[in-house]
Protein backbone atom coordinates (compact mmCIF):
# COMPACT_ATOMS: atom_id res chain seq x y z
CA UNK A 1 0.00 0.00 0.00
CA UNK A 2 1.30 3.41 -0.92
CA UNK A 3 1.74 5.91 1.87
CA UNK A 4 -0.36 9.00 2.35
CA UNK A 5 1.14 12.23 1.12
CA UNK A 6 0.32 13.70 4.55
CA UNK A 7 2.48 11.68 6.90
CA UNK A 8 0.56 12.51 10.09
CA UNK A 9 -2.51 10.87 8.53
CA UNK A 10 -0.49 7.69 8.04
CA UNK A 11 0.67 7.92 11.66
CA UNK A 12 -2.88 8.29 12.94
CA UNK A 13 -4.06 5.20 11.06
CA UNK A 14 -1.10 3.23 12.41
CA UNK A 15 -1.88 4.44 15.94
CA UNK A 16 -5.46 3.26 15.53
CA UNK A 17 -4.28 -0.25 14.68
CA UNK A 18 -1.80 -0.19 17.52
CA UNK A 19 -4.60 0.60 19.97
CA UNK A 20 -6.84 -2.11 18.51
CA UNK A 21 -3.99 -4.62 18.87
CA UNK A 22 -3.44 -3.49 22.46
CA UNK A 23 -7.12 -3.75 23.26
CA UNK A 24 -7.38 -7.14 21.59
CA UNK A 25 -4.38 -8.38 23.56
CA UNK A 26 -5.98 -7.25 26.81
CA UNK A 27 -9.31 -8.85 25.94
CA UNK A 28 -7.58 -12.16 25.15
CA UNK A 29 -5.56 -11.98 28.35
CA UNK A 30 -8.58 -11.22 30.53
CA UNK A 31 -10.66 -13.97 28.98
CA UNK A 32 -7.91 -16.53 29.60
CA UNK A 33 -7.36 -15.24 33.15
CA UNK A 34 -11.05 -15.27 33.98
CA UNK A 35 -11.14 -18.98 33.22
CA UNK A 36 -7.99 -19.56 35.27
CA UNK A 37 -9.67 -17.78 38.16
CA UNK A 38 -12.63 -20.12 37.79
CA UNK A 39 -10.60 -23.28 37.41
CA UNK A 40 -8.13 -22.54 40.22
CA UNK A 41 -10.76 -20.88 42.42
CA UNK A 42 -8.37 -18.01 42.90
CA UNK A 43 -10.01 -14.72 43.93
CA UNK A 44 -6.84 -12.71 43.31
CA UNK A 45 -6.82 -13.56 39.61
CA UNK A 46 -10.52 -12.77 39.44
CA UNK A 47 -9.98 -9.36 41.07
CA UNK A 48 -7.15 -8.60 38.65
CA UNK A 49 -9.40 -9.33 35.66
CA UNK A 50 -12.16 -7.15 37.08
CA UNK A 51 -9.74 -4.27 37.64
CA UNK A 52 -8.00 -4.43 34.29
CA UNK A 53 -11.31 -4.28 32.43
CA UNK A 54 -11.14 -0.53 33.08
CA UNK A 55 -8.12 -0.35 30.77
CA UNK A 56 -10.12 -1.99 27.99
CA UNK A 57 -12.93 0.53 28.51
CA UNK A 58 -10.44 3.41 28.47
CA UNK A 59 -8.92 2.17 25.20
CA UNK A 60 -12.37 1.97 23.65
CA UNK A 61 -13.01 5.62 24.53
CA UNK A 62 -9.63 6.61 23.10
CA UNK A 63 -10.29 4.76 19.85
CA UNK A 64 -13.79 6.23 19.52
CA UNK A 65 -12.47 9.74 20.14
CA UNK A 66 -9.73 9.25 17.59
CA UNK A 67 -12.12 7.93 14.93
CA UNK A 68 -14.50 10.86 15.44
CA UNK A 69 -11.62 13.29 15.26
CA UNK A 70 -10.28 11.68 12.07
CA UNK A 71 -13.67 11.76 10.38
CA UNK A 72 -14.02 15.45 11.27
CA UNK A 73 -10.52 16.51 10.26
CA UNK A 74 -9.50 14.17 7.46
CA UNK A 75 -12.74 12.98 5.85
CA UNK A 76 -11.33 9.51 5.15
CA UNK A 77 -12.28 7.96 1.82
CA UNK A 78 -12.40 4.47 0.33
CA UNK A 79 -10.15 1.98 2.16
CA UNK A 80 -9.30 4.63 4.78
CA UNK A 81 -12.98 5.14 5.48
CA UNK A 82 -13.51 1.40 5.79
CA UNK A 83 -10.45 1.24 8.03
CA UNK A 84 -11.66 3.81 10.57
CA UNK A 85 -15.22 2.44 10.53
CA UNK A 86 -13.85 -1.05 11.10
CA UNK A 87 -11.78 0.18 14.04
CA UNK A 88 -14.91 1.77 15.51
CA UNK A 89 -16.87 -1.47 15.20
CA UNK A 90 -14.07 -3.77 16.36
CA UNK A 91 -13.46 -1.66 19.46
CA UNK A 92 -17.12 -2.11 20.41
CA UNK A 93 -16.91 -5.89 20.07
CA UNK A 94 -13.66 -6.04 22.05
CA UNK A 95 -15.17 -3.96 24.83
CA UNK A 96 -18.07 -6.42 25.06
CA UNK A 97 -15.64 -9.36 25.13
CA UNK A 98 -13.86 -7.61 28.02
CA UNK A 99 -17.18 -7.28 29.86
CA UNK A 100 -17.96 -10.95 29.35
CA UNK A 101 -14.54 -11.90 30.76
CA UNK A 102 -15.20 -9.63 33.73
CA UNK A 103 -18.54 -11.34 34.26
CA UNK A 104 -16.85 -14.76 34.32
CA UNK A 105 -14.35 -13.40 36.85
CA UNK A 106 -17.21 -12.23 39.08
CA UNK A 107 -18.77 -15.68 38.90
CA UNK A 108 -15.37 -17.17 39.78
CA UNK A 109 -15.46 -15.05 42.95
CA UNK A 110 -18.98 -16.20 43.75
CA UNK A 111 -18.13 -19.90 43.52
CA UNK A 112 -14.54 -19.76 44.75
CA UNK A 113 -15.36 -21.84 47.81
CA UNK A 114 -17.11 -24.65 45.92
CA UNK A 115 -15.40 -27.60 44.31
CA UNK A 116 -16.11 -28.21 40.62
CA UNK A 117 -16.84 -31.50 38.96
CA UNK A 118 -13.72 -32.29 36.87
CA UNK A 119 -15.31 -33.36 33.57
CA UNK A 120 -17.37 -30.19 33.43
CA UNK A 121 -14.44 -27.91 33.93
CA UNK A 122 -12.45 -29.72 31.27
CA UNK A 123 -15.26 -29.24 28.71
CA UNK A 124 -15.33 -25.60 29.73
CA UNK A 125 -11.58 -25.34 29.20
CA UNK A 126 -11.83 -26.66 25.62
CA UNK A 127 -14.47 -24.10 24.88
CA UNK A 128 -12.38 -21.24 26.27
CA UNK A 129 -9.31 -22.43 24.38
CA UNK A 130 -11.24 -22.50 21.13
CA UNK A 131 -12.77 -19.07 21.78
CA UNK A 132 -9.29 -17.69 22.51
CA UNK A 133 -7.85 -19.20 19.34
CA UNK A 134 -10.69 -17.77 17.28
CA UNK A 135 -10.20 -14.36 18.87
CA UNK A 136 -6.46 -14.44 18.23
CA UNK A 137 -7.02 -15.50 14.60
CA UNK A 138 -9.50 -12.74 13.93
CA UNK A 139 -7.21 -10.11 15.47
CA UNK A 140 -4.38 -11.40 13.29
CA UNK A 141 -6.70 -11.27 10.27
CA UNK A 142 -7.51 -7.64 11.17
CA UNK A 143 -3.82 -6.73 11.46
CA UNK A 144 -2.91 -8.55 8.22
CA UNK A 145 -6.00 -7.34 6.30
CA UNK A 146 -6.72 -11.00 5.55
CA UNK A 147 -10.36 -11.53 4.54
CA UNK A 148 -9.85 -15.24 3.87
CA UNK A 149 -8.57 -15.87 7.36
CA UNK A 150 -11.43 -13.81 8.80
CA UNK A 151 -13.93 -15.92 6.89
CA UNK A 152 -12.38 -19.08 8.32
CA UNK A 153 -12.98 -17.73 11.83
CA UNK A 154 -16.50 -16.77 10.83
CA UNK A 155 -17.42 -20.24 9.66
CA UNK A 156 -15.81 -22.05 12.59
CA UNK A 157 -17.94 -20.45 15.26
CA UNK A 158 -20.33 -23.42 15.02
CA UNK A 159 -17.76 -25.45 16.95
CA UNK A 160 -18.09 -23.14 19.94
CA UNK A 161 -21.86 -23.35 19.69
CA UNK A 162 -21.64 -27.15 19.66
CA UNK A 163 -19.46 -27.13 22.76
CA UNK A 164 -21.88 -24.82 24.52
CA UNK A 165 -24.76 -27.16 23.76
CA UNK A 166 -22.90 -30.12 25.16
CA UNK A 167 -21.92 -28.25 28.36
CA UNK A 168 -25.52 -27.15 28.73
CA UNK A 169 -26.71 -30.77 28.64
CA UNK A 170 -24.05 -31.92 31.07
CA UNK A 171 -24.91 -29.18 33.55
CA UNK A 172 -28.58 -30.01 33.25
CA UNK A 173 -27.90 -33.62 34.08
CA UNK A 174 -25.71 -32.58 36.98
CA UNK A 175 -28.43 -30.36 38.39
CA UNK A 176 -31.03 -33.11 38.08
CA UNK A 177 -28.80 -35.50 39.96
CA UNK A 178 -28.70 -33.29 43.04
CA UNK A 179 -30.47 -29.99 43.60
CA UNK A 180 -27.54 -28.84 45.74
CA UNK A 181 -25.56 -28.55 42.51
CA UNK A 182 -27.92 -25.97 41.08
CA UNK A 183 -26.14 -22.87 42.44
CA UNK A 184 -22.73 -23.84 41.10
CA UNK A 185 -24.14 -25.19 37.85
CA UNK A 186 -26.04 -22.01 37.14
CA UNK A 187 -22.88 -19.95 37.50
CA UNK A 188 -21.01 -22.33 35.22
CA UNK A 189 -23.86 -22.29 32.72
CA UNK A 190 -23.85 -18.49 32.55
CA UNK A 191 -20.06 -18.62 32.24
CA UNK A 192 -20.34 -20.99 29.29
CA UNK A 193 -22.98 -18.77 27.76
CA UNK A 194 -20.55 -15.85 28.09
CA UNK A 195 -17.94 -17.78 26.13
CA UNK A 196 -20.52 -18.53 23.48
CA UNK A 197 -21.23 -14.77 23.29
CA UNK A 198 -17.49 -14.11 22.94
CA UNK A 199 -17.65 -16.35 19.87
CA UNK A 200 -20.45 -14.21 18.45
CA UNK A 201 -18.47 -11.00 18.96
CA UNK A 202 -15.50 -12.70 17.31
CA UNK A 203 -17.61 -13.48 14.25
CA UNK A 204 -18.78 -9.85 14.22
CA UNK A 205 -15.14 -8.82 14.06
CA UNK A 206 -14.59 -11.33 11.23
CA UNK A 207 -17.46 -9.74 9.29
CA UNK A 208 -15.96 -6.30 9.90
CA UNK A 209 -12.55 -7.46 8.64
CA UNK A 210 -14.21 -8.85 5.53
CA UNK A 211 -15.92 -5.50 4.91
CA UNK A 212 -12.76 -3.53 5.62
CA UNK A 213 -10.74 -5.55 3.11
CA UNK A 214 -13.25 -6.12 0.31
CA UNK A 215 -15.78 -3.30 0.67
CA UNK A 216 -18.65 -5.79 0.70
CA UNK A 217 -20.69 -7.07 3.61
CA UNK A 218 -21.28 -10.74 4.19
CA UNK A 219 -24.90 -11.34 3.35
CA UNK A 220 -25.01 -15.11 3.88
CA UNK A 221 -26.37 -16.37 7.17
CA UNK A 222 -23.68 -17.82 9.32
CA UNK A 223 -24.04 -21.60 9.73
CA UNK A 224 -25.79 -21.99 13.07
CA UNK A 225 -26.57 -24.87 15.31
CA UNK A 226 -29.95 -25.14 16.93
CA UNK A 227 -29.35 -23.26 20.16
CA UNK A 228 -30.42 -24.66 23.47
CA UNK A 229 -31.18 -22.59 26.53
CA UNK A 230 -30.25 -19.35 24.86
CA UNK B 1 -1.06 -2.76 -1.71
CA UNK B 2 -3.34 -4.59 -3.35
CA UNK B 3 -5.87 -5.73 -0.83
CA UNK B 4 -8.22 -6.93 -3.55
CA UNK B 5 -5.71 -9.37 -4.97
CA UNK B 6 -5.57 -11.38 -1.75
CA UNK B 7 -9.17 -12.46 -2.27
CA UNK B 8 -9.64 -12.85 -6.00
CA UNK B 9 -13.05 -14.49 -5.87
CA UNK B 10 -14.46 -11.78 -3.63
CA UNK B 11 -12.93 -8.99 -5.68
CA UNK B 12 -14.52 -10.43 -8.79
CA UNK B 13 -17.90 -10.27 -7.11
CA UNK B 14 -17.35 -6.62 -6.23
CA UNK B 15 -16.46 -5.88 -9.83
CA UNK B 16 -19.45 -7.69 -11.19
CA UNK B 17 -21.78 -5.80 -8.87
CA UNK B 18 -20.41 -2.42 -9.91
CA UNK B 19 -20.50 -3.35 -13.60
CA UNK B 20 -24.15 -4.27 -13.51
CA UNK B 21 -25.10 -0.90 -12.02
CA UNK B 22 -23.01 0.90 -14.62
CA UNK B 23 -24.85 -0.84 -17.44
CA UNK B 24 -28.28 -0.32 -15.94
CA UNK B 25 -28.77 3.31 -16.96
CA UNK B 26 -29.23 4.84 -20.37
CA UNK B 27 -26.96 7.68 -21.33
CA UNK B 28 -28.23 11.16 -22.10
CA UNK B 29 -24.69 11.83 -23.21
CA UNK B 30 -22.79 8.87 -24.61
CA UNK B 31 -19.13 8.93 -25.52
CA UNK B 32 -17.42 6.17 -27.46
CA UNK B 33 -13.68 5.90 -27.92
CA UNK B 34 -13.10 9.65 -27.64
CA UNK B 35 -9.52 10.80 -28.20
CA UNK B 36 -8.30 14.38 -28.00
CA UNK B 37 -4.96 15.64 -29.31
CA UNK B 38 -3.47 19.09 -28.76
CA UNK B 39 -0.94 19.05 -31.57
CA UNK B 40 1.23 16.00 -30.80
CA UNK B 41 0.01 15.69 -27.25
CA UNK B 42 -2.49 12.89 -26.73
CA UNK B 43 -4.58 14.55 -24.02
CA UNK B 44 -7.53 12.18 -23.82
CA UNK B 45 -7.26 8.49 -24.57
CA UNK B 46 -10.15 6.37 -25.75
CA UNK B 47 -12.82 7.56 -23.32
CA UNK B 48 -16.14 5.73 -23.41
CA UNK B 49 -18.86 6.53 -20.93
CA UNK B 50 -22.65 6.88 -20.59
CA UNK B 51 -23.83 9.90 -18.62
CA UNK B 52 -27.43 9.64 -17.38
CA UNK B 53 -30.08 12.34 -17.62
CA UNK B 54 -31.57 14.06 -14.57
CA UNK B 55 -28.62 13.37 -12.37
CA UNK B 56 -25.26 14.86 -11.47
CA UNK B 57 -22.08 13.20 -12.72
CA UNK B 58 -18.77 14.47 -11.40
CA UNK B 59 -15.40 14.20 -13.09
CA UNK B 60 -12.46 14.03 -10.69
CA UNK B 61 -8.73 13.57 -11.13
CA UNK B 62 -5.43 15.37 -10.72
CA UNK B 63 -4.57 18.49 -12.75
CA UNK B 64 -3.90 17.64 -16.38
CA UNK B 65 -5.76 14.32 -16.23
CA UNK B 66 -8.10 15.25 -19.08
CA UNK B 67 -11.32 15.84 -17.16
CA UNK B 68 -11.78 19.45 -18.30
CA UNK B 69 -10.69 18.50 -21.82
CA UNK B 70 -13.42 15.87 -21.93
CA UNK B 71 -15.98 18.27 -20.46
CA UNK B 72 -15.16 20.79 -23.18
CA UNK B 73 -15.71 18.14 -25.87
CA UNK B 74 -19.35 17.86 -24.84
CA UNK B 75 -20.28 21.33 -26.11
CA UNK B 76 -17.43 21.47 -28.64
CA UNK B 77 -15.57 24.22 -26.81
CA UNK B 78 -12.38 22.55 -28.04
CA UNK B 79 -13.29 23.62 -31.58
CA UNK B 80 -11.99 27.07 -30.66
CA UNK B 81 -8.46 25.69 -30.16
CA UNK B 82 -6.75 25.46 -33.54
CA UNK B 83 -4.32 22.65 -32.66
CA UNK B 84 -7.04 20.51 -31.09
CA UNK B 85 -8.28 17.36 -32.81
CA UNK B 86 -11.11 15.17 -31.51
CA UNK B 87 -11.80 11.62 -32.71
CA UNK B 88 -14.45 9.11 -31.67
CA UNK B 89 -18.12 9.72 -31.10
CA UNK B 90 -20.13 11.80 -28.65
CA UNK B 91 -23.90 11.66 -28.84
CA UNK B 92 -26.64 13.52 -27.02
CA UNK B 93 -29.93 11.62 -27.17
CA UNK B 94 -28.41 9.56 -29.96
CA UNK B 95 -27.47 12.58 -32.07
CA UNK B 96 -23.81 12.84 -33.07
CA UNK B 97 -22.67 16.29 -31.86
CA UNK B 98 -19.62 16.23 -34.15
CA UNK B 99 -21.83 15.79 -37.23
CA UNK B 100 -20.56 18.47 -39.69
CA UNK B 101 -24.12 19.54 -40.48
CA UNK B 102 -24.82 20.30 -36.83
CA UNK B 103 -25.17 23.98 -35.84
CA UNK B 104 -22.64 24.54 -33.04
CA UNK B 105 -24.49 27.61 -31.75
CA UNK B 106 -27.64 25.51 -31.35
CA UNK B 107 -25.58 22.80 -29.67
CA UNK B 108 -24.27 25.26 -27.10
CA UNK B 109 -27.82 26.32 -26.32
CA UNK B 110 -28.61 22.68 -25.57
CA UNK B 111 -25.39 22.24 -23.62
CA UNK B 112 -24.85 25.14 -21.23
CA UNK B 113 -21.63 25.84 -19.42
CA UNK B 114 -20.66 27.42 -16.12
CA UNK B 115 -17.03 28.30 -15.50
CA UNK B 116 -14.69 28.35 -12.55
CA UNK B 117 -14.64 32.11 -12.22
CA UNK B 118 -18.04 33.77 -12.34
CA UNK B 119 -18.07 35.73 -15.58
CA UNK B 120 -21.23 37.84 -15.81
CA UNK B 121 -21.42 40.24 -18.74
CA UNK B 122 -20.74 43.85 -17.74
CA UNK B 123 -24.45 44.51 -18.12
CA UNK B 124 -27.47 44.60 -15.86
CA UNK B 125 -28.63 41.50 -14.01
CA UNK B 126 -31.68 41.43 -16.27
CA UNK B 127 -29.62 41.68 -19.46
CA UNK B 128 -27.26 38.92 -18.33
CA UNK B 129 -30.14 36.48 -18.27
CA UNK B 130 -32.13 37.95 -21.18
CA UNK B 131 -29.19 37.92 -23.58
CA UNK B 132 -29.29 34.22 -24.47
CA UNK B 133 -33.06 33.87 -24.95
CA UNK B 134 -33.04 37.02 -27.08
CA UNK B 135 -30.30 35.91 -29.51
CA UNK B 136 -31.83 32.44 -29.76
CA UNK B 137 -35.25 34.02 -30.40
CA UNK B 138 -36.92 32.24 -27.49
CA UNK B 139 -39.24 35.12 -26.62
CA UNK B 140 -41.65 36.94 -28.93
CA UNK B 141 -42.50 39.77 -26.56
CA UNK B 142 -41.09 41.77 -23.70
CA UNK B 143 -43.46 40.09 -21.27
CA UNK B 144 -42.36 36.63 -22.45
CA UNK B 145 -38.74 37.62 -22.01
CA UNK B 146 -39.54 38.98 -18.53
CA UNK B 147 -41.11 35.64 -17.77
CA UNK B 148 -38.01 33.71 -18.84
CA UNK B 149 -35.69 36.00 -16.84
CA UNK B 150 -37.90 35.70 -13.79
CA UNK B 151 -38.17 31.90 -14.06
CA UNK B 152 -34.45 31.45 -14.68
CA UNK B 153 -33.47 33.58 -11.70
CA UNK B 154 -36.01 31.64 -9.67
CA UNK B 155 -34.49 28.32 -10.77
CA UNK B 156 -31.04 29.62 -9.88
CA UNK B 157 -32.26 30.55 -6.41
CA UNK B 158 -31.40 34.19 -6.99
CA UNK B 159 -34.79 35.80 -7.63
CA UNK B 160 -35.52 36.85 -4.05
CA UNK B 161 -32.09 38.45 -3.71
CA UNK B 162 -32.15 40.48 -6.93
CA UNK B 163 -35.79 41.07 -7.87
CA UNK B 164 -35.65 44.71 -6.73
CA UNK B 165 -32.42 45.52 -8.52
CA UNK B 166 -32.65 43.83 -11.91
CA UNK B 167 -31.25 46.91 -13.62
CA UNK B 168 -28.12 47.02 -11.48
CA UNK B 169 -24.88 45.65 -12.90
CA UNK B 170 -24.31 41.88 -12.64
CA UNK B 171 -20.70 42.51 -11.72
CA UNK B 172 -21.83 44.29 -8.55
CA UNK B 173 -23.13 41.06 -7.03
CA UNK B 174 -21.12 38.94 -4.59
CA UNK B 175 -19.03 36.08 -6.01
CA UNK B 176 -21.61 33.44 -5.05
CA UNK B 177 -24.46 35.52 -6.46
CA UNK B 178 -22.49 36.10 -9.67
CA UNK B 179 -22.02 32.34 -10.05
CA UNK B 180 -25.73 31.73 -9.55
CA UNK B 181 -26.38 34.50 -12.08
CA UNK B 182 -24.20 32.58 -14.55
CA UNK B 183 -26.23 29.46 -13.80
CA UNK B 184 -29.45 31.44 -14.39
CA UNK B 185 -27.96 32.64 -17.69
CA UNK B 186 -27.20 29.04 -18.69
CA UNK B 187 -30.66 27.84 -17.65
CA UNK B 188 -32.43 30.70 -19.53
CA UNK B 189 -31.87 29.21 -22.99
CA UNK B 190 -33.52 25.92 -21.99
CA UNK B 191 -30.53 23.60 -22.09
CA UNK B 192 -30.68 19.84 -21.61
CA UNK B 193 -27.15 19.42 -20.34
CA UNK B 194 -25.28 21.79 -18.02
CA UNK B 195 -21.50 21.54 -17.81
CA UNK B 196 -19.80 23.04 -14.77
CA UNK B 197 -16.05 23.47 -14.62
CA UNK B 198 -15.08 23.86 -10.96
CA UNK B 199 -18.04 26.15 -10.31
CA UNK B 200 -17.29 26.63 -6.60
CA UNK B 201 -13.53 26.88 -6.45
CA UNK B 202 -13.66 30.69 -6.18
CA UNK B 203 -16.46 30.71 -3.61
CA UNK B 204 -16.58 30.69 0.19
CA UNK B 205 -18.23 27.72 1.98
CA UNK B 206 -21.63 29.42 2.38
CA UNK B 207 -21.80 30.44 -1.28
CA UNK B 208 -20.56 26.94 -2.18
CA UNK B 209 -23.36 25.37 -0.14
CA UNK B 210 -25.92 27.54 -1.95
CA UNK B 211 -24.58 26.51 -5.36
CA UNK B 212 -24.54 22.85 -4.30
CA UNK B 213 -28.14 23.12 -3.10
CA UNK B 214 -28.96 24.66 -6.48
CA UNK B 215 -27.20 21.85 -8.36
CA UNK B 216 -29.21 19.32 -6.37
CA UNK B 217 -32.46 21.05 -7.38
CA UNK B 218 -31.45 21.46 -11.02
CA UNK B 219 -30.78 17.75 -11.42
CA UNK B 220 -34.55 17.15 -11.38
CA UNK B 221 -34.64 18.67 -14.86
CA UNK B 222 -31.16 18.56 -16.34
CA UNK B 223 -28.22 16.31 -17.03
CA UNK B 224 -25.45 17.97 -15.01
CA UNK B 225 -21.76 17.26 -15.37
CA UNK B 226 -19.38 18.87 -12.93
CA UNK B 227 -15.61 18.97 -12.88
CA UNK B 228 -14.31 19.47 -9.36
CA UNK B 229 -11.06 19.30 -7.46
CA UNK B 230 -12.94 18.89 -4.22
CA UNK B 231 -13.62 15.23 -3.65
CA UNK B 232 -15.95 16.10 -0.81
CA UNK B 233 -17.94 18.18 -3.27
CA UNK B 234 -18.09 15.32 -5.76
CA UNK B 235 -19.20 13.04 -2.94
CA UNK B 236 -21.83 15.54 -1.79
CA UNK B 237 -23.45 16.60 -5.05
CA UNK B 238 -23.12 13.79 -7.58
CA UNK B 239 -24.86 10.49 -8.08
CA UNK B 240 -22.11 9.15 -10.34
CA UNK B 241 -18.40 9.85 -10.37
CA UNK B 242 -15.78 9.34 -13.06
CA UNK B 243 -12.08 9.32 -12.20
CA UNK B 244 -9.60 10.44 -14.87
CA UNK B 245 -5.86 9.88 -14.72
CA UNK B 246 -3.19 10.69 -17.34
CA UNK B 247 -5.79 11.13 -20.05
CA UNK B 248 -7.70 7.92 -19.43
CA UNK B 249 -11.05 7.32 -17.75
CA UNK B 250 -9.92 4.91 -15.06
CA UNK B 251 -13.19 4.19 -13.36
CA UNK B 252 -16.80 5.37 -13.45
CA UNK B 253 -19.58 4.28 -11.12
CA UNK B 254 -22.03 5.17 -8.40
CA UNK B 255 -20.54 7.94 -6.26
CA UNK B 256 -21.03 5.92 -3.08
CA UNK B 257 -19.14 3.00 -4.56
CA UNK B 258 -16.29 5.15 -5.87
CA UNK B 259 -15.77 6.77 -2.47
CA UNK B 260 -16.20 3.66 -0.33
CA UNK B 261 -14.92 0.82 -2.49
CA UNK B 262 -13.19 1.93 -5.67
CA UNK B 263 -12.08 -0.95 -7.87
CA UNK B 264 -8.92 0.55 -9.29
CA UNK B 265 -5.82 1.15 -7.21
CA UNK B 266 -5.19 4.47 -9.00
CA UNK B 267 -8.64 5.72 -7.95
CA UNK B 268 -8.04 4.60 -4.40
CA UNK B 269 -4.63 6.26 -4.19
CA UNK B 270 -6.02 9.53 -5.54
CA UNK B 271 -9.11 9.81 -3.37
CA UNK B 272 -7.32 8.75 -0.20
CA UNK B 273 -4.42 11.14 -0.80
CA UNK B 274 -1.71 8.56 -1.37
CA UNK B 275 1.31 8.89 -3.61
CA UNK B 276 0.51 7.14 -6.89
Amino acid sequence: MNEHIVRSYEDELALLDKKIAQMGGLAEHNLGQSFDALERRDPRIAEAVINSDRMIDALQREIEDQVISMIARRQPMANDLRHVMAALRVTGDLERIGDLAKNIAKRALAIAHESHPKPLISGFRHMVELALRQLKDVLDAYAARDAVRAMKVWSEDTRIDAMYNSIFRELLTYMMEDPRNIGLSTHLLFGAKNIERVGDHTTNIAETVHYMVTGTSITDDRPKLEQVGS
Amino acid sequence: MDTMSTTPSIATQVGAANMSTAASHNGKVTARDVNVYYGDKHALKSVSVDIPDRSVTSFIGPSGCGKSTFLRCINRMNDTIASCRVTGKIEIDGQDIYDPSLDVVQLRARVGMVFQKPNPFPKSIYENVAYGPRIHGLATSKSELDEIVNASLEKAGLWKEVKDRLQESGTGLSGGQQQRLCIARAVAVGPEVILMDEPCSALDPIATAKVEELIDELRQNFCIIIVTHSMQQAARVSQRTAFFHLGTLVEEGKTTDIFTKPLDKRTQDYITGRTG
